[in-house]
């Protein structure tokens, strides 16, 4: 291993400029006549558009226009759509109702957008955008997925009857049945996982730029995948074709999923800045990125759970509704059925397991993929369930679990997945190790002393990440393929830019990607830097998310680098009048080795480009590109212990310890992963403790801002314990898995299985609010 | 519309703006110092973070025109000759950061947290120091760690100075 | 937010006198609620007066155990006062913890009295400190100064210049954040004068602001401790109930912060 190659803690690359105030985010961007849009939207839940009225707006101070959705429509400005196609069981397509850009007819959520104000300021705009008069008719409005799907509710899209979209299963529900019959035991539970908002730091934000001299569209976006962006906008959108389009997602200030779509605010700033000759910003507000940004989670489930009389798990079924607000954006379909009911069988041998998963229109902003992305959900109902079963069957909650874990690999899961590695028993032991599992009845005693609750609970939890091979998940519905690409570009003098498709909004991608370079070619790490985000300097690429960026963003790296590797050892065998098949690359130079003939990296590098001496025939220069489709997913896993007190009078609850055991394959930087790992768990633990998405009956939302939406702060968290362990992936070059969603994933049920724990109920519901402990534990006695 | 005159990273610098123009949109957008960044509307993520006089506020609820006569000092300003100020190198050091957004605001709390405390901090007093700033990405586990350790390393400094 | 007029008075008159010429004119201290207010476009006054850079306004003085805190002291001057602390470490203490500390650098408590928003803690200091609120014209009583959600008895374009309290024998405050926000989603200030005089006032859970609970308050003042608040009813018919907790959750934490804030004092 170099000082700065695979498994150091290279401390990070790109933290100069964002320490010093210099990283450049979209609001940051400004061009020469560049004026500032708000959007005009709607207060009404669920309403029909009888007018539109922007005569007096227009006539006030620095207002250049106001746009509505039938000027949009008029220049032929397409639909949003889901990029993937689900078909419920009885072979109907799901039932996709038309999302405009700006409503015209009728708006679905309060927040959806309904015209645009540019003006020479945002105050201006603002002004402009309250004079606007829309004339609403309200209409009946309906928030609850389970109610949406009863008789009598309001018919929220005419495509969806009773607000149904698809009704969809997995797997075998007479096996399933019939194992449930025969079982000697079975868990029944009601499991909802609540409804969040993403909340990354910086609010979406838009920069339109239309060049009438070229033709030409530039987009600054907010975007997790700009190329995924630039093809929504035209294949879809007709926005402007690709080859006129250049989307760039400069410093995104993260991301979690909920810079993955294409939101209305981008396509509308484009299309206005063509309608009014100049470039157009917008910047959410966070109330703003409350109401619009998509949310996450927002299912309702029942499950069972079957066991033998010797304490093994011969069934699961399973039956969701899943909330997928007002409409169905661009990932939302896959999140509760392909993201989700292929996890159903997390670390345990499950001989059949069954699922239905029903999703569903609402009065309420579209819902799509946050950290984790269904395996949340799969994790949360599989691991709240396994707790429960223990508890009911008298055994202690690692001993169940340790009983039905897979032990052997491949294997097959009866939902799909067919897990390559892993190691399960490591990260339990590794685990309750850490969290001094065995001393824990002293500490409860101890806190009990001091009138305080305390409780332990785990979690065992496998995800898929790494996505995703393409031909498969094209197969499931998916309307893009999902491999990635990179090309690595070695300067004349021997410095290297590598083009990634993938995206870095805080992962650190500008270190980790360049000290796999580093490692291979044994030059210093501030040789190579790392370009992407912008569709005219990157080729084609599908983003960043589902933890995929090390798993398949660096595989492609690490492929094009064997094509540079293969190219310059001929190139050196050429200049040393040796034969390729001798020649090493080490410490910066290129040996033939057992001897001491050495070329230096940068004099191979040169020689690529005077190409004086080449071996016959060859190509000039030294660049090389690659797209690596993976075969299949990663699978990472791991046991999260968390420890807590509950205040009995109050229901606080503090968190005492947190343990994340995970095994992630081979790790690039273990300091970087390790901080994923945190920002996971806070995420994790906020869902379990703090936060949650409410809105009212008439579709209201009342958390929307910091004052009633409950962000994890520092003194809400403890100093986590974080440990590895290591099974490679045998799936990609790397040997990675992907470390970026498992914190999210196991630490929600961890929590709440230490919170029932301490309590001595059962029923609580995320988040455990100080109000619901107190309830609850009040409940108990 | 009002002329207005400040000290920001120790030069005069005066700018027209509405007398409703925060101090956050001033610097940003009148001074082009966009390392001051707002990440809520309701006074509560820090992203805004700045020094005032002293003492560190947050701009995003001060207008400009009250700032007008005061010394602010932004993140662009922290550090000088291109050496990192001891709190960005400890977050550099430890992680502690992610997307970089919540960052200028967290490093400008923790040099005044530290102007407070001196090396006096325990993680107690740094989770309680931070509940005016939100982070999104990073658990906020690296950025205790960073603050305690440059907290501890200009302690020592002050020290070997006295 | 919307146009607004900006005024910077140097003294207690000119601010009066501007303030006399103005629309609908508003006193501004800190603004950190004002201001946030106003750009979420919820008040709009035509006309600011900036009260930070009025000298007489400032200054906290302790004369035995008489106290007077100028109105234009930020929160953060109160918590780090040593004259303070030595005589009512409890106000410190409350001072440390109200916002965060960008905010204790700006918010101040003639502000904060003024706003009387109803999570705020300082008006439950003063009426269980039965303060005195001193005005650019008169002295109100803190029992008649708060007298409902976001009202005070101020009249049209009156300043608050300070406020004066005499020190107690012991006092304290605790307070349970409403976990999003971190305003008091219940705040118990308890005193108990040298004369065995006790006064417990609530903020954060009243639908009408802030209150004072007679029931709290004579079980205290026949025993002084933690266990003699365990039977008195804290009746829950007037209490908020919101999103974050119900009004049977807000009279168990009334309970719950007075018995802990006797038990501080």
């Amino acid at each position: 291993m170099s000082v700065d190659g695979i498994g150091a803690r290279v401390a990070r690359k790109e933290d100069r400029r964002f320490l010093t105030g210099k990283g450049r985010y979209t609001d940051d961007m400004s061009v020469p006549g560049m004026k500032f849009a708000v959007f005009v939207r709607s207060p009404h839940a669920h309403a029909t558009i009888k007018s539109i009225d922007a005569k007096a707006a227009k006539t006030m101070p620095g207002v250049i226009d106001v746009l509505d959705g039938k000027q949009l429509q008029a220049d032929g400005i397409g639909n949003l759509i889901c990029g993937w196609m689900i078909h419920s069981k009885d072979g109907s397509p799901m039932k996709m109702g038309a999302w405009r850009p700006l409503a015209d007819k009728t708006v679905r959520y309060v927040g959806d957008a309904v015209a645009i104000v540019v003006a020479d300021s945002v105050a201006e705009a603002r002004d402009a955008a309250e004079a606007v008069a829309v004339d609403y008719e309200p209409l009946p409005v309906v928030t609850d997925p389970v109610e949406a799907l009863g008789e009598g509710q309001p018919q929220i899209h005419s495509e969806a009857p009773k607000n149904l979209i698809f009704d969809w299963e997995l797997g075998d529900a007479a096996a399933v049945d019939r194992a449930i019959a025969a079982a000697a035991h079975v868990t029944e539970m009601k499991i909802v996982n609540n409804r969040l908002s993403p909340n990354a730091m910086e609010p979406r934000a838009a920069l339109g730029i239309y060049d009438a001299g070229d033709d030409h569209y530039t987009c600054y976006t907010t975007s997790q995948n700009p190329h995924l962006a630039r093809l929504v906008m035209s294949a879809f959108y007709n926005v402007a074709p690709e080859n006129k389009l250049r989307v760039i997602a400069p410093d995104v200030g993260g991301g979690f999923g909920s810079k993955i779509y294409i939101y209305p605010e981008e396509i509308v700033c484009l299309w206005a800045s063509k309608r009014t000759g100049v470039p157009v910003k917008w910047t959410a507000d966070r109330t703003e990125a409350f109401l619009t940004d998509a949310h996450g989670r927002d299912h309702v489930s029942t499950v069972k759970m079957a066991f033998d009389g010797n304490n093994r798990i011969t069934a699961l079924k399973v039956d969701t509704i899943a909330n997928l607000g007002a409409y169905m954006s661009l990932f939302s379909s896959c999140v509760p059925t392909y993201l989700y009911a292929t996890l159903l069988s997390g670390q345990y041998a499950i001989p059949a397991i069954h699922a239905n998963v029903r999703t569903v229109y609402t009065n309420t902003a579209p819902v799509d993929a946050y950290r984790g992305a269904g395996r949340p959900e799969a994790t949360y109902l599989l691991e709240r369930t396994m707790e429960t079963a223990a508890r009911e069957l008298g055994l202690p909650p690692g001993e169940l679990r340790r009983i039905n874990f897979i032990r052997t690999f491949p294997h097959q899961t009866p939902v799909i997945m067919n897990y390559d590695a892993g190691d399960y028993e490591a990260s339990l032991n590794a685990a309750m190790e850490a969290a001094d599992w065995n001393g824990f009845a002293a500490r409860r005693a101890e806190a009990e002393r001091r009138g305080m609750k305390r409780g332990i609970g785990m979690s065992c939890y496998i995800e898929a990440c790494g996505l995703a091979p393409s031909a498969a998940v094209g197969s499931l519905g998916a309307g893009v393929g999902l491999w990635e690409s990179a090309e690595v570009r070695v300067n004349a003098v021997g410095t290297i830019e590598v083009m990634t498709g993938s995206h870095s909004h805080g992962q650190g991608h500008e270190t980790t990607f360049a000290q796999l370079v580093a490692e291979r070619f044994g030059v210093p790490i501030d040789s190579v830097n790392i370009v992407h985000g912008d569709t005219d300097k990157v080729q084609m690429g599908m983003g960043t998310y589902g933890s995929r960026s090390g798993a398949v963003g660096m595989s492609a790296v690490a492929k094009a680098l064997d094509k540079v590797e293969a190219k310059a050892k001929k190139v050196a065998a050429h200049l040393m009048e040796a034969d390729e098949r001798d020649v090493v690359i080490e410490d910066g130079a290129l040996k033939v080795a057992g001897t001491d003939k050495s070329v230096p990296w940068s004099q191979v590098a040169l020689a690529s480009y005077t190409a004086h001496n080449l071996p016959s025939g060859m190509e000039p220069g030294l660049k090389e590109s690659a797209f690596y489709d993976p075969s299949n997913f990663t699978f990472p896993a791991g046991c999260h212990i968390c420890e807590v007190e509950v205040d009995p009078e109050t229901g606080q609850t503090k968190i005492v310890q947190f343990v994340a055991a995970d095994d992630f394959g081979n790790i690039i930087n273990p300091m970087i992963v390790e901080g994923q790992v945190h920002g996971g768990l806070a995420q994790g633990i906020g869902q379990a403790l703090l936060e949650g998405v409410h809105y009212d009956d008439s579709g209201q939302l009342l958390t929307a801002s910091y004052m009633d939406y409950a962000m994890p702060r520092a003194d809400d968290l403890p100093s986590f314990k974080v440990t590895t362990s290591n099974t490679p992936c045998p799936g990609n070059p790397l040997g990675v898995k992907g470390c970026g969603e498992a914190g999210a994933i196991g630490s929600p049920p961890a929590l709440i299985n230490a919170v029932t724990d301490a309590i001595g109920n059962n029923e609580i519901t995320m988040p455990a609010t100080p109000q619901k402990v107190w309830a609850a534990a009040q409940a108990a006695h | 519309m009002a002329k207005i005159t400040m000290t920001v990273n120790g030069r005069q610098v005066s700018g027209l703006c509405d007398d409703r123009t925060l101090l956050v949109h001033f610097i940003r957008e009148n001074l082009g110092l966009t390392g001051t960044h707002v990440g809520c509307d309701t006074t509560q993520c820090g992203a805004c973070v700045v020094d005032m006089d002293g003492q560190s506020v947050k701009s995003c609820s001060i207008l400009a025109v009250q700032a007008a006569g005061s010394s602010i000092t932004t993140i662009e300003g922290l550090s000088a000759n291109g050496e990192l100020h001891p709190v960005q190198a400890a977050f550099k050091a430890h992680h502690g950061l992610q997307c970089g957004f919540c960052t200028p605001g967290m490093v400008m709390t923790a040099v005044d947290m530290i102007r407070r405390h001196g090396s006096n901090l325990d993680e107690a007093t740094v989770r309680a120091e931070l509940e005016g700033n939100i982070c999104r990405c990073t658990g906020y586990h690296n950025i205790v760690q960073a603050i305690l350790a440059a907290a501890a390393e200009m302690g020592g400094a002050r020290h070997a100075a006295e | 937010m919307y146009d607004t007029n900006y005024h910077r008075a140097s003294s207690i008159d000119e601010a009066v006198n501007i303030m006399a010429a103005a629309a609908e004119g508003k006193y501004l201290s800190g603004g950190m609620t004002l201001i946030p207010t106003m750009k979420q476009r919820l008040a709009a006054p035509s006309d600011l007066v900036d009260l930070r850079h009025i000298a007489e306004m400032k200054g906290i003085a302790v004369d035995g155990r008489s106290v007077r805190i100028g109105a234009a002291s930020t929160h953060e001057e109160v918590a780090t006062s040593a004259a303070l602390a030595a005589v009512c470490p409890a106000i410190c203490r409350l001072a440390a913890h109200i916002g965060d500390p960008h905010v204790r650098h700006m918010g101040t408590i003639g502000g904060s009295i003024a706003n009387n928003d109803p999570a705020a803690d300082y008006p439950a200091a003063m009426l269980a400190l039965d303060a005195v609120i001193v005005t650019d014209r008169r002295e109100i009583s803190a029992g008649d100064f708060f007298t409902g959600l976001f009202e005070t008895a101020l009249e049209d374009g009156e300043i608050i210049t300070a406020v004066r309290f005499e020190a107690p024998a012991r006092a304290a405050y605790q307070k349970f954040p409403n976990p999003a926000s971190r305003y008091a989603m219940t705040g118990v200030f308890v005193v108990r004068r040298d004369d065995g005089g006790v006064r417990v006032a609530v903020t954060g859970a009243g639908s009408d602001g802030v209150f004072r609970h007679p029931g709290l308050e004579a079980a205290l003042a026949a025993n002084w401790s933690p266990d003699a608040v365990a039977n008195v009813m804290v009746d829950a018919t007037d209490l908020l109930s919101d999103l974050h907790a119900s009004a049977a959750y807000r009279a168990n934490l009334v309970k719950v912060m007075t018995k802990r804030a006797v038990a501080a004092a």
